[in-house]
């Protein structure tokens, strides 16, 4: 199976500081994935280095086996969405779509009219006095005219409302079903995410805390809570990936493929956003610290 | 033909919300066999939800006998819901009635009732996992 976008030791430094360090993440085709963290966490960086638009420091990137620049025929195979979804704002709605047959081999016009048509974009509207949802669904309709495999995109909502937000998600959700695109798109709303992605990538410092399929991920993660214990009296195979106690009573988030069968926790699924969340914190604060000498013997 | 609804804050994952409501559908007779369920990418369309997870969905009913996929068609309703035995039913809304209204008797609060059943629940689960 072919790789959407596969990266080994990746890392980029500005200065002193490294917005990606040692990135290593190999992500199925025919996903919808969901790559997110907080602001300055390198998702930006990491896009800009899998499309060439940036040189990493350290490391390789390759997407669906191309190394960036290696080509027009490996740049048409992709459509990368840069955040804010710029536009040329002099340019009216007919004269992107001009310049989008122009610029791609593989220009699929019968789209792009039926879609400006259905969006009721005004052909000969600058794209300077669109709305931002209007801006956004204009960017995504040339982006996916040029018929790639893979579309990236950088927090392509995060600047909508609400309801444009819902409208562009549905537009491109609508293209993966028809169209059998793989999509990376960045993003710190989960709850967008949680519609539609299944495959994530939690990006945290610069280093990626977890990535995996969204199902796999929620199934082998659950909430436990009883009475105050030492994370350590754990059966091996249940990682905890975040604590917390109280006086008497104890809260893991845990990661185990096995049945948890102690009757003393009481045992939750979490959602995607305990789970991005817990992960976040532990990147920011180091793993969970043992609460006893036990350590020492382990 | 039936509209698919989420509920964001249920926890609930969508698959298997899109699962119970066909069910439902079926347990009131909006939907019969040969009914046809909408298009994962009209079900896509109007919720936005990733198209897998209507696939996932349909697979599910699918392998459960209650729809089955006609390629360039769609999918159809093709099974009933086995209905189960309402004399079984009664006889145990009968049997945990009386267990309630002697918890009551013996001052336990509702609190207590429903994390007594909710621990005994996932212990027969856990139990019925165990042995398979």
């Amino acid at each position: 199976m072919t790789v959407a976008l596969e990266a080994n030791g990746l890392g980029k430094r500005y200065g002193r500081r490294w917005a990606l360090r040692d990135c290593s993440l190999s992500i199925p085709q025919g996903r919808v994935v969901g790559l997110v963290g907080p602001n300055g966490a390198g998702k930006t960086t990491l896009l800009h280095l899998a499309v060439g638009l940036q040189t990493p420091t350290a490391g390789t990137v390759s997407l669906l086996g191309d190394r960036p620049g290696s080509g027009p025929a490996a740049l048409a195979r992709f459509g990368f969405l840069a955040q804010d979804a710029p536009t040329y704002s002099r340019l009216k709605v007919r004269e992107h779509l001009t310049m989008g047959a122009y610029l791609n081999p593989a220009w699929d016009t019968a789209f792009a009219s039926a879609r400006t048509e259905e969006l009721r974009l005004d052909p000969g509207q600058r794209a300077g006095t669109l709305s931002g949802g209007q801006r956004a669904q204009l960017a995504l309709t040339l982006a996916v005219a040029k018929r790639p495999e893979l579309l990236l995109l950088d927090e392509p909502v995060a600047s909508l409302d609400p309801l444009a937000r819902r409208e562009f998600l549905q537009t491109l959700m609508e293209v993966v079903a028809s169209r059998s695109i793989s999509v990376v798109l960045s993003s710190h709303l989960i709850a967008d995410l949680e519609r539609v992605c299944d495959y994530l990538v939690v990006l945290v410092a610069g280093t990626v805390a977890v990535a995996g399929d969204v199902d796999s991920l929620l199934a082998s993660h659950h909430r436990l809570v009883g009475r105050r214990r030492d994370p350590l009296t754990l059966p091996s195979d249940q990682s905890v990936i975040e604590a917390s106690h109280v006086d008497k009573q104890t809260t893991l988030m845990v990661r185990t493929d096995a049945p948890i069968l102690d009757p003393g926790w009481t045992v939750t699924p979490v959602t995607l956003e305990d789970l991005v969340l817990a992960y976040m914190r532990r990147a920011r604060d180091g793993a969970v610290e043992l609460s006893t000498g036990l350590a020492a013997v382990q | 033909m039936i509209e698919f609804h989420l509920d964001a804050s249920s926890g609930v994952p969508t698959y298997l919300q899109l699962v119970q409501q066909v069910h439902q559908a079926l347990q009131i007779g909006l939907l019969e066999p040969g009914d046809r369920l909408p298009t994962a990418q009209q079900v896509v369309a109007s919720l936005a939800i990733n198209p897998n997870t209507v696939l996932k969905a349909y697979r599910d009913l699918e392998r459960a006998g209650l729809v089955r996929a006609r390629p360039g068609l769609g999918t159809f309703v093709v099974g009933r819901l086995s209905r189960t035995d309402p004399e079984a039913q009664a006889k145990f809304r009968t049997s945990m009635t009386a267990w309630l209204r002697s918890a009551r008797d013996a001052g336990l609060t509702a609190q207590d009732i429903e994390a007594i059943y909710r621990t005994a629940f996932r212990d027969s689960l856990a139990e019925g996992e165990g042995v398979a």
